[in-house]
């Protein structure tokens, strides 16, 4: 049998807002992905040691309070630092479109914002998982 | 027409209802009944469950006049960046003719770390402003005399802090507390269900929000010293009758609590005010106001045994749905919001913010606060919707409606009591799944386009890219950060250690009421990360439940 997508829905920074990230975890694990969520307020560190420590394929970031820019990059160098270079990096939340290129730039492979379909998730993940 | 023979022609309009749709099918999913008549209404009695405005049980409204004596208030919330900043938008609303403050603190502030905490790192001003100290507060409310304004604070665990720093502000500026007018948030509860900035853990807490309860009873005592919120509930996802009955539950825990602190109950519940949300199904949205009050009064008059008519009102401030608006075609959010202003005004709110349309994007910007104001201010002077009390009484599916969410309200009540009160609920996660199934369901409807929303699953277009929205300045972390190394500098650290051994001594007594040694470390310009730290030493944090 094929083994099961991994994937750490994480939620960095000091944002509440976890309806998206509660609703995506839940729309992937019923797509049938493996689904670990890590609760609110983690620091890049611990995002990127429960990524290395759950052997994770992806790590899906929700953040709605504007930190994306400094955080997001951070959670990438630091799963870089891990060689975790093939875990597929994702964002999504309140994110201005002018913020995208910068943030894919960084290493963020897909920023998904309001409006999303699960369902265009989950496709974009079987497309390009590693 | 007696109830006999209206029966009879209800069993002829059916059939011929059948017929119809049997060659014209109706829409699907649609929640409510197709047509109410009298015969929804046979149990109602107009005394016992309407009664006239501003009586008991209010289902018409806490006033006599409501909005004919005067409109809501108007009170947009706003703040970003620096206090500086954050000033003159305030300044710039109420010359626009705001009639009230609203504040929006940034997530460090929410969650009691300074600017210069590691963990603040790009947090820094982002969704409201960041207030490190009472200097930081002295430069927010820099030309408005807060003895004329009154201000609702959305703050919650740091809640008697930045209570402390505006009553503090106040004495500067020569205003004694009794005249202070506002509201500050302090609803825990439903930060641990659903909103996230939390603190403590549940039991100091509650210990927090009755301490100020009680010191605001005696020396600041037209505060409204809680804001039971259903807002962030709904937001989060849930129904209109779990967002009142969550809240509810809330309400009915901090009213348990102050009373076992040994409280009188008309001494504080006066005090007591509620935030709703006002979403998209306009009918259903008035029919939960409505139906909010009158389940507040019966549980004050009944549960509570409250006498004083003040501690039986709900009182409510309201927010249009920030969940509601769409990135996509963002000017749509303007009539999304006009909609939602229906309701509330409809429903008898006390105050409301409007929100603005380019919020699924980012801060708003002046131009769209701007918009979202005079909304109100067109439903109030043009629409003649504030003209008539409570307009909609009587008719059958609003009162039908009323009364199918007061139910909904009550089981939800009856089941989080038989687990122990919201606390014990909140504790075991129940009512965190309880939104999160509703939320889920949500989606799921849109994705199978079983609800429409315009512009996002249906009526789209190719967007062009937003422009002029607002960016909040990278520098301000740096700003605040220079700011807090001249304020430790400069400032008489003996003395603020004195104050801060004082705090700790109390915070270790459970007896001691924890207001007048925050004050006095604020005003020994102690900041908020040093007096949280304190607190969070004695206290511990919170442990978040994790559920999928």
């Amino acid at each position: 049998m094929e083994k099961r997508i991994r994937v750490l829905v994480a939620k960095p920074g000091l944002d509440g807002h976890d309806r998206g990230a509660k609703v995506v975890a839940r729309a992937l694990r019923d797509a049938g992905f493996e689904v670990i969520y890590t609760g609110l307020r983690q620091t890049p560190e611990q995002i990127a040691e429960a990524a290395l420590e759950e052997d994770v394929n992806v790590v899906a970031m929700s953040l709605l309070s504007g930190a994306h820019n400094t955080l997001f990059p951070k959670v990438v160098n630091l799963l870089k630092d891990k060689e975790l270079e093939n875990v597929l990096i994702l964002g999504g939340g309140v994110i201005p479109d002018t913020d995208i290129p910068a943030l894919k730039q960084a290493g963020v492979a897909e920023i998904f914002t309001p409006g999303t379909s699960t369902a265009a998730i989950v496709e974009f993940i079987k497309a390009n998982v590693k | 027409m007696d109830d006999q023979s209206l029966r009879a022609k209800l069993a002829e309009y059916t059939a011929k209802v059948e017929k119809t749709i049997a060659k014209r099918p109706e829409r699907k999913n649609l929640e409510h009944n197709r047509l109410y008549t009298p015969l929804d209404l046979e149990d109602l009695d107009y005394e016992r469950d309407l009664g006239f405005p501003g009586d008991y049980p209010y289902t018409r409204g806490v006033q006599p006049t409501m909005y004919r004596g005067r409109f809501w208030t108007m009170r947009q919330y706003a703040g970003f960046a620096t206090a500086e900043e954050s000033n003159r938008r305030y300044r710039y609303l109420l010359d626009q003719g705001q009639t009230g403050l609203s504040c929006a603190f940034d997530l460090p502030t929410q969650i009691g770390y300074d600017s210069d905490d590691g963990i603040s790192e790009g947090e820094v001003g982002k969704v409201g402003v960041a207030i490190d100290s009472l200097a930081d507060m002295e430069l927010l409310f820099a030309g408005i005399d807060l003895g004329k304004v009154s201000t609702s604070m959305t703050i919650n665990a740091p809640a008697a802090v930045l209570l402390a720093m505006y009553i503090a502000v106040a004495e500067k500026q020569g205003v004694s507390a009794d005249k202070l007018n506002g509201t500050i948030q302090n609803d825990i509860l439903k930060e641990y269900a659903a909103r996230g900035t939390y603190i403590f853990p549940p039991k100091p807490s509650m210990r927090l929000i009755t301490n100020i309860f009680e010191y605001c009873s005696k020396n600041v005592p037209q505060w409204n010293t809680i804001s039971i919120s259903g807002y962030h509930i709904r937001e989060a996802g849930s129904t209109a009758a779990q967002e009142i009955a969550f809240t509810i539950a809330d309400g009915i825990a901090y009213v348990d609590a102050a009373i076992k602190a040994g409280l009188n109950v008309d001494d504080f519940a006066g005090r007591l005010s509620f935030f709703w949300n006002a979403h998209n199904n306009v009918l259903e949205e008035v029919a939960k106001f409505r139906a909010s009050r009158r389940v507040w009064a019966k549980v004050m008059k009944e549960r509570f045994g409250a006498c004083n008519p003040k501690s039986l009102m709900l009182r409510v401030h309201t927010q249009t749905a920030g969940s509601m608006l769409t990135a996509q075609q963002p000017e749509n959010n303007i009539v999304r919001v006009a909609l939602q202003t229906v309701a509330a005004v409809l429903g008898g709110t006390q105050s409301l913010h409007t929100n603005s349309k380019d919020e699924a994007l980012a801060l708003p910007t002046e131009d769209a606060v701007r918009v979202a104001l005079r909304t109100q201010q067109i439903v109030a002077y043009e629409s003649g919707l504030a003209d008539v009390v409570d307009p909609l009484a009587g008719s059958y599916y609003i009162e039908a409606l009323t009364n199918k969410i007061e139910q909904e309200c009550w089981d939800y009540i009856n089941k989080i009591d038989e687990m122990g009160g919201a606390v014990v609920a909140i504790e075991k996660g129940y009512i965190q799944r309880e939104i999160q199934e509703s939320a889920y369901k949500w989606q799921m409807d849109v994705e199978n386009k079983k609800r429409i929303i315009v512009g996002v699953n249906q009526f789209q277009i190719k967007e062009k890219p937003p422009e002029g929205l607002l960016k909040v300045d990278a520098a301000v972390g740096e700003m605040q950060k220079q700011k807090l190394a001249k304020l430790r500098a400069n400032r008489d650290n003996a003395a603020l250690k004195t104050k801060l051994e004082v705090l700790e001594r109390a915070a270790k007594d459970e007896t001691e009421n924890l207001m007048p040694a925050i004050l006095d470390a604020v005003k020994a310009y102690g900041t908020l990360g040093e007096i949280c730290g304190v607190l969070r030493n004695v206290f511990g944090e919170y442990q978040a439940h994790v559920s999928l």
